[in-house]
């Protein structure tokens, strides 16, 4: 039995909601007065479960409720839940960054988080300078650096510019640099953010690679992502949060599965609607979208069904015509595979009118895996958008299933029936 | 529990995070194996500072000799304030050479979670090494303005025979240990009670100045002594007065050298910075949540 290297035992987290100004002090002075009697903390009875959407009416929240777990030795963690659900602020707890308001955690070894990369880069100073600034950062001793020099210049491939300020690096350049550092880290425990969110495709999957080696390794990773497909590609045990508590721990697939269901929004009225309103106008915006599987809503699909998608918009401003898109996503967010202009409409939508009307991919054409979706309401003439669904509203990923043993996976997205003439 | 887990769970950790923590521990292991990181601030602080301008570090020269010479017009020359039979740009030089330790240490220290709170969001470290690499790097632009201040004094020493060192010249270390030590406390104390209402930030820039004419920078202690008695426990209040006069008094031979000033301010400054240890240590833990 491997042993265990991280132990969280009832940690909670309060959070005071709304501004910090001249009517928080008094809050303060009681919980001091109580504090100074030896009493307990008094707000931290009050405070209800965090739900973002429903209007509560205590300004504490759990963010986090009474979380127990325990992380073996070796084992790829992977951490994930709905926007809100308490990953960041575990995260934050787990890197020490912030402490948990009650409880507390224990760790064997080293721990080092990466929750961005390149912290504390410092514009004015050259590549080689911040190496050592933002090693040193994250733990690392001058010495260790000193080491692994070589090694990190190589592997960020930032050569030539090593001894200019970063200042003068292309963004993409600084992530190289500042992943390069903290891929060299070796800690016992890896804390992992959704650091793989930016950077290009193939930088993700250099990520990805470098975290398989070093769980590889026999070290330990807590890895939280919203991307479904690289956390059951890399963790072998998943726990989900939802609302601040431990829905499921366990087998990651059980996690995936029951997140799907969690996290599918019923109605998209007002869901992600600030990510969605700076993306899009919002003047017809998306109310009702599920994928159907013989008239019931599923996410999953065999290889050789059809994937229809049933989708109900309303028009929150008369608005001259309605076009359509939509893309199918490979796990690093690139389209693989989209419609090309659907015109619903090009008469007038009135104020409040809905429209409903339903989509499909043909069937075979996706192959077996699991595929994001993108979707947008945009003018007929696709120069104004109206509104955006993807990963900003948590749209479920799209599963395809094998059918047989001859259609794998991992060789390419799509199949199209190809024209075979014998001469 | 079997015995094989109660067992596993009584082998040492190494790390344990609970929300509070006694207010005496002060993570000194923790700040000695991050030392390296220590350094890198001070040699960063110092590098960025002058990168892109011509003159480079020569600006460390230049920013005591402008102040001095215009103190030395403005109080000296127009409003013909004592400098006790010194060449006032001296005496004003003197004075500013600790002040300005002084003033940088705290103004900057007093902004460190503020500053900072992009890094220690994001990662963990003992979250005083950055004060202290401040004091460390005011340390070393201290030696260089010292050094000048060295330069300028020689000369008068050397051309005119008004100026009697003494012996408690010795004091120096002392005095410039003080100063930062209290910059220091002063500075951890303001930015622990700014991560949650800004209202001290705002005192801070104008305080210092005021704190710099409630001391004997600009103007002789003597020169209250005889004029306004009545106001001189101001300056005695004051924990800077003991050592800017001592520092005087070793370098130039005038000023009021008492050893009660200058065990006032040393008492001081330990309570101060040991106040300021307390309240750091504990917002430090948490600040990310309020600031």
């Amino acid at each position: 039995m491997s042993k265990v290297v991280l132990k969280a035992i009832n940690i909670s987290k309060q959070y005071r909601l709304g501004q910090l100004g001249t009517g928080t002090i008094s809050h303060d002075l009681n919980r001091w007065w109580h504090m100074a009697r030896g009493k307990e903390d008094p707000y931290l009875q009050v405070g209800e479960a965090n739900d973002r959407s429903s209007k509560g009416s205590s300004d504490y929240v759990w963010s986090l409720k009474d979380i127990n777990f325990e992380v073996k030795q070796g084992e790829i963690l992977g951490i994930i839940g709905k926007n809100g659900a308490g990953k960041s602020t575990l995260l934050k707890i787990l890197s020490q960054v912030t402490t948990a308001t009650t409880g507390k955690v224990k760790i064997r070894g080293r721990i080092a988080a990466l929750l961005e990369v390149g912290t504390g880069f410092h514009p004015e100073l050259t590549g080689r300078e911040n190496i050592f600034l933002n090693g040193a950062i994250l733990g690392m001793t001058k010495q260790e650096i000193t080491k692994k020099f070589d090694e990190i210049v190589n592997f960020s491939g930032v050569e030539r510019y090593i001894d200019t300020p970063v200042k003068r690096y292309s963004s993409g350049m600084m992530v190289r640099l500042g992943f390069a550092v903290a891929a060299h880290l070796e800690p016992e425990i890896l804390v992992v953010d959704e650091v793989l969110a930016v950077g290009d495709a193939e930088f993700q999957k250099k990520c990805l690679g470098k975290m398989k080696d070093v769980a590889g390794e026999g070290r330990t990773v807590l890895f939280v992502s919203h991307n479904i497909q690289a956390i059951s590609n890399l963790c072998n045990t998943g726990l989900l949060l939802n609302k601040g508590q431990i829905e499921i721990k366990g087998n990651i697939e059980d996690c995936i599965k029951k997140y799907m269901m969690v996290s599918r929004p019923e109605n998209f009225k007002t869901i992600g609607l600030e990510d969605r309103l700076k993306r899009g106008t919002g003047d017809i915006i998306f109310e009702e979208l599920k994928a159907i599987r013989n008239g019931k809503e599923s996410w999953e699909f065999n290889y050789d069904e059809e994937v229809t998608f049933k989708i109900k918009v309303t028009a929150t401003k008369d608005t001259n015509s309605l076009g359509f898109y939509l893309a199918v996503r490979d796990p690093f967010s690139e389209e693989v595979i989209s419609n090309f202009k659907i015109v619903i409409t090009e008469k007038l939508v009135s104020k409040d009118e809905t429209i409903s009307f339903a989509v499909s991919l043909p069937k075979k054409t996706l192959r077996p895996g699991q595929y994001g979706l993108y979707f947008t309401l945009s003018n007929s003439e696709y120069k104004i958008f109206y509104d955006v669904l993807d990963n900003n509203v948590n749209i479920p990923m799209l599963n395809i299933n094998p059918i047989s043993m001859d259609v794998h996976e991992n060789s390419g997205f799509v199949t199209i029936p190809f024209n075979l003439k014998i001469d | 529990m079997t015995n094989k887990e109660i067992e596993d769970d009584n082998e040492a950790w190494d790390l344990v995070l609970e929300p509070k923590t006694s207010w005496y521990s002060l993570g000194l292991s923790q700040i000695i194996r991050f030392k390296d990181l220590l350094f890198l601030f001070v040699r960063r602080d110092f590098v960025s500072v002058y990168k892109q301008t011509i003159l480079g570090p020569m600006w460390f020269f230049l920013q005591p000799i402008i102040t001095s010479l215009t103190y030395a017009i403005i109080f000296g020359f127009l409003a013909n304030i004592s400098t006790e039979g010194m060449p006032p740009f001296l005496f004003y030089m003197c004075g500013i050479t600790l002040w300005n330790y002084f003033s940088d240490t705290l103004t900057k220290t007093a902004d460190t979670f503020t500053a900072n709170a992009s890094v220690f969001g994001k990662v963990y470290f003992p979250r005083m090494i950055v004060p202290l690499s401040i004091v460390l790097s005011n340390l070393v632009k201290l030696g260089i303005q010292f050094l000048l201040f060295m330069i300028v004094w020689l000369y008068y020493f050397a051309t005119t025979s008004i100026i009697h060192p003494t012996i408690y010249i010795l004091l120096v270390p002392v005095l410039i240990l003080i100063m930062g030590f209290l910059g220091l406390g002063f500075g951890i104390i303001i930015t622990s009670m700014t991560t949650k209402y800004r209202d001290l930030k705002f005192l801070i820039t104008f305080g210092v100045q005021l704190l710099m004419y409630a001391s004997p920078i600009v103007f002789p202690l003597s020169l209250v002594s005889v004029k306004y008695p009545q106001y001189k426990w101001i300056l005695l209040a004051n924990p800077v007065t003991g050592i800017i006069e001592t520092f005087k008094k070793a370098f130039l031979g005038v000023g009021e050298f008492e050893w009660s000033y200058l065990g006032y301010s040393i008492s001081f400054t330990i309570v101060i910075l040991f106040l300021g240890l307390i309240v750091f240590n504990k917002v430090e833990k948490s600040f990310m949540d309020t600031v």
